[in-house]
Protein backbone atom coordinates (compact mmCIF):
# COMPACT_ATOMS: atom_id res chain seq x y z
CA UNK A 1 0.00 0.00 0.00
CA UNK A 2 1.13 3.57 -0.54
CA UNK A 3 0.48 6.67 0.81
CA UNK A 4 -1.29 9.41 -1.63
CA UNK A 5 -2.11 13.13 0.08
CA UNK A 6 -5.62 14.53 -0.31
CA UNK A 7 -6.49 18.07 -0.14
CA UNK A 8 -10.09 19.39 0.31
CA UNK A 9 -10.95 23.09 -0.16
CA UNK A 10 -14.03 25.30 0.27
CA UNK A 11 -17.05 23.13 0.99
CA UNK A 12 -15.61 19.79 0.53
CA UNK A 13 -13.32 20.85 3.26
CA UNK A 14 -16.33 21.05 5.05
CA UNK A 15 -18.03 17.95 3.78
CA UNK A 16 -14.57 16.16 4.78
CA UNK A 17 -14.08 17.76 8.04
CA UNK A 18 -10.37 18.80 7.28
CA UNK A 19 -8.21 20.29 4.29
CA UNK A 20 -5.83 17.73 4.38
CA UNK A 21 -5.18 14.21 4.99
CA UNK A 22 -3.78 11.14 2.94
CA UNK A 23 -5.02 8.29 1.77
CA UNK A 24 -3.58 4.47 1.52
CA UNK A 25 -3.87 2.37 -1.87
CA UNK A 26 -2.21 0.40 -4.27
CA UNK A 27 -0.52 2.53 -6.85
CA UNK A 28 0.03 3.21 -9.35
CA UNK A 29 -3.58 3.94 -8.93
CA UNK A 30 -5.78 6.39 -11.11
CA UNK A 31 -7.03 9.94 -9.38
CA UNK A 32 -10.78 8.75 -9.53
CA UNK A 33 -9.52 5.36 -7.55
CA UNK A 34 -8.09 7.83 -4.97
CA UNK A 35 -11.44 9.54 -4.83
CA UNK A 36 -13.56 6.53 -4.35
CA UNK A 37 -11.08 5.64 -1.21
CA UNK A 38 -11.32 9.35 0.10
CA UNK A 39 -15.41 8.36 0.10
CA UNK A 40 -15.45 5.63 1.84
CA UNK A 41 -12.49 7.45 5.06
CA UNK A 42 -14.10 10.39 4.47
CA UNK A 43 -18.10 9.19 4.73
CA UNK A 44 -19.33 13.42 4.65
CA UNK A 45 -17.24 13.67 1.15
CA UNK A 46 -19.85 11.08 -0.59
CA UNK A 47 -22.00 14.40 -0.86
CA UNK A 48 -19.12 15.75 -3.80
CA UNK A 49 -20.64 15.19 -7.23
CA UNK A 50 -19.51 11.64 -9.17
CA UNK A 51 -16.93 13.16 -11.07
CA UNK A 52 -15.11 16.07 -8.75
CA UNK A 53 -12.64 18.20 -10.33
CA UNK A 54 -9.15 17.06 -9.48
CA UNK A 55 -5.71 18.54 -9.80
CA UNK A 56 -2.61 16.20 -9.27
CA UNK A 57 0.60 17.83 -8.27
CA UNK A 58 -0.79 20.92 -8.58
CA UNK A 59 -2.26 20.49 -12.44
CA UNK A 60 -5.79 20.13 -13.24
CA UNK A 61 -5.92 16.64 -14.57
CA UNK A 62 -8.55 14.18 -15.50
CA UNK A 63 -10.00 11.40 -13.28
CA UNK A 64 -7.92 8.63 -15.65
CA UNK A 65 -4.78 10.24 -14.91
CA UNK A 66 -1.99 8.14 -13.11
CA UNK A 67 -1.30 8.66 -8.66
CA UNK A 68 2.27 7.43 -7.43
CA UNK A 69 2.69 7.18 -3.85
CA UNK A 70 3.91 10.34 -2.22
CA UNK A 71 1.47 12.59 -4.70
CA UNK A 72 -1.26 14.97 -4.18
CA UNK A 73 -4.26 14.92 -5.22
CA UNK A 74 -6.40 18.00 -4.46
CA UNK A 75 -10.39 17.88 -4.87
CA UNK A 76 -11.68 21.27 -6.31
CA UNK A 77 -15.55 22.60 -5.72
CA UNK A 78 -16.51 24.37 -8.97
CA UNK A 79 -14.49 27.30 -9.38
CA UNK A 80 -15.56 30.69 -8.83
CA UNK A 81 -12.70 33.16 -8.52
CA UNK A 82 -12.42 36.80 -10.07
CA UNK B 1 3.36 36.41 -6.34
CA UNK B 2 -0.14 37.40 -8.06
CA UNK B 3 -2.59 36.70 -4.20
CA UNK B 4 -2.65 39.63 -1.93
CA UNK B 5 -4.62 40.01 1.43
CA UNK B 6 -4.47 44.04 1.09
CA UNK B 7 -6.13 46.14 -1.34
CA UNK B 8 -5.47 46.01 -4.94
CA UNK B 9 -3.15 48.72 -6.41
CA UNK B 10 -3.94 49.96 -9.72
CA UNK B 11 -1.61 52.42 -10.14
CA UNK B 12 1.32 49.58 -8.80
CA UNK B 13 -0.25 47.41 -11.98
CA UNK B 14 -0.10 50.46 -14.54
CA UNK B 15 3.70 50.85 -13.79
CA UNK B 16 4.27 47.36 -14.41
CA UNK B 17 2.73 47.24 -17.92
CA UNK B 18 3.19 50.69 -19.05
CA UNK B 19 5.86 52.05 -21.41
CA UNK B 20 6.26 54.43 -24.22
CA UNK B 21 6.14 51.81 -27.25
CA UNK B 22 2.78 50.27 -25.42
CA UNK B 23 0.16 53.24 -26.81
CA UNK B 24 -2.82 51.29 -25.36
CA UNK B 25 -3.82 50.03 -22.14
CA UNK B 26 -6.91 48.21 -21.04
CA UNK B 27 -8.07 47.36 -16.91
CA UNK B 28 -10.14 45.07 -16.14
CA UNK B 29 -11.63 45.46 -12.54
CA UNK B 30 -13.79 43.21 -10.56
CA UNK B 31 -15.90 44.26 -7.46
CA UNK B 32 -17.68 42.47 -5.08
CA UNK B 33 -21.56 43.06 -5.76
CA UNK B 34 -24.21 43.81 -3.77
CA UNK B 35 -26.62 41.49 -4.99
CA UNK B 36 -28.92 39.79 -2.57
CA UNK B 37 -28.15 41.91 0.31
CA UNK B 38 -24.40 40.43 -0.20
CA UNK B 39 -22.20 42.38 2.50
CA UNK B 40 -18.87 40.84 1.98
CA UNK B 41 -17.29 37.82 0.10
CA UNK B 42 -14.72 35.56 1.72
CA UNK B 43 -11.98 34.57 -0.96
CA UNK B 44 -10.33 31.36 -0.13
CA UNK B 45 -7.74 29.83 -3.00
CA UNK B 46 -5.46 26.51 -2.98
CA UNK B 47 -3.10 29.62 -2.76
CA UNK B 48 -0.16 27.73 -4.34
CA UNK B 49 -1.88 26.12 -7.57
CA UNK B 50 -3.45 29.83 -8.21
CA UNK B 51 -0.52 31.23 -7.63
CA UNK B 52 1.19 28.76 -10.51
CA UNK B 53 -1.79 28.63 -12.87
CA UNK B 54 -1.60 32.80 -13.07
CA UNK B 55 2.02 32.28 -14.09
CA UNK B 56 0.92 29.89 -16.69
CA UNK B 57 -2.44 31.97 -17.79
CA UNK B 58 0.20 34.90 -18.47
CA UNK B 59 2.77 33.10 -19.80
CA UNK B 60 0.30 31.68 -22.25
CA UNK B 61 -0.85 35.24 -22.91
CA UNK B 62 2.55 36.57 -24.10
CA UNK B 63 2.58 33.77 -26.68
CA UNK B 64 -0.48 34.82 -28.24
CA UNK B 65 0.81 38.43 -27.50
CA UNK B 66 4.22 38.62 -27.83
CA UNK B 67 4.16 42.66 -27.63
CA UNK B 68 1.78 43.04 -25.24
CA UNK B 69 2.59 42.83 -20.78
CA UNK B 70 0.35 41.66 -18.73
CA UNK B 71 -0.31 41.59 -15.08
CA UNK B 72 -2.76 40.20 -12.93
CA UNK B 73 -3.78 40.46 -8.93
CA UNK B 74 -6.21 38.41 -7.20
CA UNK B 75 -7.39 39.55 -3.39
CA UNK B 76 -8.61 37.11 -1.06
CA UNK B 77 -9.67 37.46 2.40
CA UNK B 78 -13.27 38.76 3.58
CA UNK B 79 -13.63 41.37 0.54
CA UNK B 80 -16.45 44.34 1.39
CA UNK B 81 -18.80 44.97 -1.75
CA UNK B 82 -17.65 47.78 -3.72
CA UNK B 83 -13.90 46.46 -3.54
CA UNK B 84 -12.45 44.78 -6.11
CA UNK B 85 -11.72 40.94 -5.66
CA UNK B 86 -9.47 40.90 -9.25
CA UNK B 87 -7.59 43.78 -11.66
CA UNK B 88 -6.01 43.05 -15.17
CA UNK B 89 -3.78 45.45 -16.73
CA UNK B 90 -2.93 44.67 -20.34
CA UNK B 91 -0.56 47.12 -22.05
CA UNK B 92 0.08 46.67 -25.97
CA UNK B 93 1.46 48.45 -28.87
CA UNK B 94 -2.09 48.94 -29.74
CA UNK B 95 -5.92 48.67 -28.68
CA UNK B 96 -6.67 45.94 -30.31
CA UNK B 97 -4.13 43.27 -28.59
CA UNK B 98 -4.64 45.38 -25.10
CA UNK B 99 -8.47 44.74 -25.28
CA UNK B 100 -8.23 41.13 -26.44
CA UNK B 101 -5.25 39.85 -24.02
CA UNK B 102 -7.19 41.31 -20.95
CA UNK B 103 -10.49 39.64 -22.03
CA UNK B 104 -8.43 36.37 -22.59
CA UNK B 105 -6.81 36.35 -19.37
CA UNK B 106 -10.20 37.37 -17.22
CA UNK B 107 -11.83 34.45 -18.97
CA UNK B 108 -9.14 31.86 -18.38
CA UNK B 109 -9.12 33.05 -14.65
CA UNK B 110 -12.55 32.35 -14.39
CA UNK B 111 -12.26 28.80 -15.52
CA UNK B 112 -9.20 27.15 -14.24
CA UNK B 113 -8.20 29.08 -10.81
CA UNK B 114 -8.96 27.09 -7.52
CA UNK B 115 -10.23 30.08 -6.09
CA UNK B 116 -14.02 29.97 -4.19
CA UNK B 117 -16.01 32.35 -2.75
CA UNK B 118 -18.38 32.56 0.29
CA UNK B 119 -20.80 35.11 0.18
CA UNK B 120 -21.73 36.84 3.63
CA UNK B 121 -25.49 38.35 3.70
CA UNK B 122 -26.98 40.87 5.55
CA UNK B 123 -29.31 38.73 7.77
CA UNK B 124 -25.71 37.22 9.12
CA UNK B 125 -26.11 34.08 6.81
CA UNK B 126 -23.49 32.72 4.59
CA UNK B 127 -23.24 30.79 1.66
CA UNK B 128 -20.59 29.19 -1.11
CA UNK B 129 -21.23 30.60 -4.22
CA UNK B 130 -22.34 27.92 -6.90
CA UNK B 131 -21.30 28.75 -10.29
CA UNK B 132 -22.97 31.07 -12.63
CA UNK B 133 -21.10 32.53 -15.41
CA UNK B 134 -22.89 35.45 -16.06
CA UNK B 135 -19.47 37.09 -18.06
Amino acid sequence: MSKVSVRFFARYAELAGCSSSAVNLETPATVADVISRVREVFPGTQAMPPRPLAALNQRHVKLDAIVNEGDEVALLPPFSGG
Amino acid sequence: MHLTRHRLSIADLLAEVQSPERGGTCVFLGTVRNDADVSAIDYSAYESMADEEIERILAEAHERWPDARVVLAHRLGVIPAGEASIAIAAAAPHRDAAFAACRHVIEEVKQRLPIWKKEFRGDGSEKWVEVHDHR
